[in-house]
């Protein structure tokens, strides 16, 4: 079987990690960076992803897409309250929002996707094989819509999903393969953009979720955020400056923020520096980890209430856990770690790289799934409740919410009205008694036989999978014939519209290449032009004139390719240049053998000493 | 969701709904898999419970016994271990997981196992309770008042904190009232395993066997009041 890689797709951060001699691995990049930032910009030369983006940020803020798991299976209503913050531009499009760069319009799976491509790209040059399958996390509280939008984004970055799993039980994977835990545990999340809690059970090698609970929209994002209105605020009462009207000095204050806080993790105080648009100087303003934690405080505390309601729900109290896991990055904050510590009453773990961990997790899955490791299973269950939509706008619940998953309830419809031909069923999820405080999830059509009223009846399923996405099936009865159902989401992707967008990708992938190659050949025509100039200092008294004159006019080419937009033209006068420092090459190679041999230092002999 | 069973007969002597592999078509000896061509076999639909997981139709259940059961149940049947098998094996390890969970879940918990037991020997049970049990209708009725006064009370009034006290020690004497009710229950279930382990048919065993269902029945649904009524109060007191 092929082999299957596991990937957590976060809100900051995004990494792919595989599974070799029973043991997870991160894969990292050429310069041993581990975590992919889920950055992408819209470029003049197409567009870039991770590290290479995040310099976008302050460059091009309009056409650089951060954050984008905020907004997977989301309308734009459901995040109006936050539009403000972001520098590009959203609109929507059948219940799906849509991020305008430039010309054209991206959904966030599709956004999403381009980052999925990237640590494709990661694990085929590490492994050296072509990757198509693969697991990937998602918060545990993600509701159906955002769930099922993460499937869609795998799917148009060409990966076969072949298990979306929450991110706090990949966690307790790792913990329990890697640090032998066992016991009752409670895994308290806290990412870029989401908070979850789970409390599991792990006991032979078979890792029980109890009850999950969490906040979709909680994370060090928001902690960057009090602290960048902060500074926002006092530069425009210290210089009378708006920053809102400077889109690109807004991202320096967000990352700024996100810095200061970091160091305050470590230290007790830091100092912030900007540079203020209009020549007003600069803003320098000194941070002390206690002013730090007054301004986050309440998010810190939000946390708590989802803490307690999942230890109810398991019918525990925190007396009865054996074990507390931090995850993600900003459970390094000690306010954090002093919370959890005081509602717990228990010192939490953090042996593994909290960035890291839930990477790994997904890899241990990944490998449960390929029949690697065959001791170990996960049984995860459903963050919410899910029913449907009865008479008086109710919900009536038909799962309920910690249910383990796959969980199935089946209902049975009948018609009001002779010759009745059709039955709307409207899908709900959540925990509140009206169906508009739900968040509706689907709606489709029952097809009825038309007979007298009552007499139809109709069978329908509603599966909840091992991946924690809902599948609807149909059955008359009385025939026993099986119907295919149309079901429409509410706040997704129709089929057709991923199929196209799989198409798409296709086509931008061969976009993306030209663009990826176009950088690569920049920066190797740069770094042969540094070691031809560098050679050129070291020996260029050894050859003669012509050499010299030939080498200088190959540099030049090699300059001039790199400002043009072709990698092929670039390839072609490196290749140029490289025939024409031969000699030089040569006649080096020779004097620092000779240097070698005679014991001297090559410095020595060519500063003509 | 299911059909119910009315035979008294133990679960164990229940023949299996199925007869024949449906990927074989030898006979099926194996519990779970076909002994021949060892093929994960559906749990049929129409199987109880308890059935199910492998118990007798009892009240008292062995909470590590059916935790072990459904662990193992699970490694034989989530869809993690059926990634790389057919599609067919692949729709029978999801039907079979969402069976389990579902069993398990109902079995695992003391009352929700008896309303399923209720459920499978007399029929539908869930009569939702609309009115308070007659030896509490006294005392219901005072708190409902008590209940609208505090709504109305001002915040930080000093009425307020006089009827959050009096809310409170009712809250109290209910939630004692409801730990009663669970020990009357406790008792019926130790009657009825007693009565089932007897194997009586006699006539006596009959009525004996239709009061402890009754009493279930009623103190169940009045239980249920009573909790309904206490989260109530919880979440209005805070």
């Amino acid at each position: 079987m092929a082999r299957i890689v596991g990937i957590d797709l976060g809100t900051t951060n995004s990494l792919v990690a595989y599974m070799a001699d029973g043991r997870p691995r991160v894969i990292p990049d050429r310069h041993d960076r581990t975590m992919v930032p889920s950055v992408v910009a819209m470029t003049d030369n197409g567009l870039i992803v991770g590290d290479p983006a995040k310099e976008h940020l302050t460059r091009n803020p309009e056409r650089t897409v951060y954050s984008v798991k905020r907004f997977m299976g989301k309308s734009l209503e459901d995040v109006q309250g936050e539009l403000a913050y972001f520098p590009y531009h959203l609109t929507e499009q059948g219940g799906v929002i849509r991020i305008k760069l430039g010309e054209k319009t991206y959904s966030p799976p599709q956004i999403s996707a381009m980052i999925l491509k990237e640590l494709k790209r990661r694990a085929e040059a590490h492994l050296g094989e072509s990757i198509t399958k693969a697991v990937i996390t998602v918060p545990a509280y993600f509701n159906d819509s955002q769930r099922q939008a993460t499937k869609d984004a795998g799917m148009i970055a060409g990966l076969d999903v072949l298990r979306i799993i929450n991110e706090p039980t990949a966690a307790s994977l790792a913990y329990g393969l890697q640090q032998k835990m066992q016991g009752t545990i409670a895994v308290y999340d806290l990412g870029g953009g989401t908070f979850d809690i789970s409390i599991l059970k792990l006991k032979n090698g078979i890792f029980e979720v109890l009850a999950t609970n969490g906040d979709t929209h909680l994370g060090g994002d928001d902690f960057d955020r009090q602290i960048a209105n902060l500074f926002v605020k006092e530069i425009s009462e210290q210089h009378g400056l708006d920053l809102n009207a400077y889109p690109d000095h807004m991202q320096a204050v967000r990352l700024e923020a996100e810095r200061a806080k970091i160091r305050l993790s470590d230290e007790l105080k830091t100092t912030a520096i900007l540079d203020l648009p209009e020549s007003k100087g600069r803003y320098s303003r000194d941070l002390t980890r206690d002013q730090l934690e007054s301004l986050t405080m309440e998010l810190v505390e939000r946390t708590l209430g989802p803490c307690r309601l999942a230890l109810n729900d398991a019918g525990l109290t925190s007396s009865d856990l054996d074990e507390v896991v931090l995850v993600g990055g900003a459970t390094r904050m000690p306010l954090v770690r002093q919370h959890v510590e005081a509602l717990f009453g228990k010192q939490p773990h953090c042996e593994l790289n909290p960035d890291e961990v839930v990477a790994l997790g997904a890899a241990v899955q990944a490998d449960i799934l390929g029949g690697g490791t065959t001791d170990l299973l996960l049984l995860d269950v459903t963050p919410l409740s899910l029913g449907i939509e009865t008479m008086g706008a109710v919900m009536s619940s038909l799962i309920r919410r910690n249910t383990t998953i796959p969980a199935s309830a089946k209902e049975m419809f009948t018609t009001y009205v002779d010759g009745q031909t059709g039955v709307d069923i409207h899908i709900l999820q959540g925990e509140r008694e009206l169906v508009k405080d739900n968040r509706s999830l689907a709606r489709f059509r029952l097809k009825v036989p038309p007979l007298p009223a009552g007499v139809p009846r109709i069978e329908v399923t509603f599966l909840i999978d091992a991946n924690g996405i809902l599948n609807v099936s149909a059955r008359d009865v009385r025939t026993g014939a099986t119907q295919s159902l149309a079901v429409k989401p509410s706040y997704g992707l129709s089929d057709d519209e991923v199929e196209r967008m799989i198409g798409e990708s296709f086509k931008f992938a061969a976009d993306d290449l030209k663009a990826r190659q176009l950088i690569e050949a920049r920066t190797e025509a740069e770094a042969i032009l540094m070691a031809t100039e560098k050679a050129l200092k070291q020996g260029s008294h050894l050859v003669g004139e012509e050499d010299l004159s030939s080498i200088r006019a190959s540099m030049a080419a090699v300059e001039a390719a790199k400002s043009g937009e072709d990698h092929k033209t670039i390839r072609a006068k490196m290749a140029d240049l490289e025939k024409a420092t031969h000699h030089l090459a040569e006649v080096l190679m020779d004097t620092s053998l000779k240097a070698a041999l005679e014991n001297k230092k090559l410095s020595e002999l060519t500063s003509g000493k | 969701m299911y059909h119910h069973t009315h035979s008294t007969v133990g679960p164990r002597e229940l023949p299996m709904a199925r007869s024949m592999c449906w990927h074989c078509q030898s006979e099926v000896a194996g519990e779970y898999f076909c002994e021949r061509c060892v093929k994960v076999q559906p749990v049929s639909k129409d199987l109880d419970y308890f059935t199910c997981l492998g118990f007798p139709r009892r009240l008292t259940i062995d909470q590590h016994q059916l935790e072990t059961k459904f662990y193992e149940l699970s490694r034989a049947f989530h869809p993690d271990f059926y990634q790389n098998k057919s599609a067919a094996e692949q729709t029978i390890s999801l039907g079979n997981s969402a069976m389990l969970n579902i069993a398990y879940r109902t079995l695992r918990d003391p009352i929700e196992r008896a309303e399923y037991l209720l459920d499978l020997e007399a029929g539908s049970v869930k009569e939702i309770r609309n009115s308070p049990p007659a030896d509490l209708f006294e005392e219901i009725l005072e708190l409902q008042d008590t209940l609208s006064e505090y709504r109305a009370a001002g915040h930080a009034s000093e009425t307020e904190s006089t009827l959050r006290a009096k809310l409170q020690s009712e809250r109290n004497t209910l939630e004692q009232r409801q730990r009663e009710m669970e020990a009357t229950l406790q008792q019926l279930f130790v009657q009825w395993d007693t009565l089932q382990d007897r194997g009586e048919a006699t006539d006596q065993a009959r009525t004996e066997r239709d009061r402890i269902l009754k009493q279930m029945r009623e103190n169940l649904s009045n239980r249920t009041y009573v909790k309904n009524i206490v989260s109530d109060l919880a979440s209005t007191i805070g």
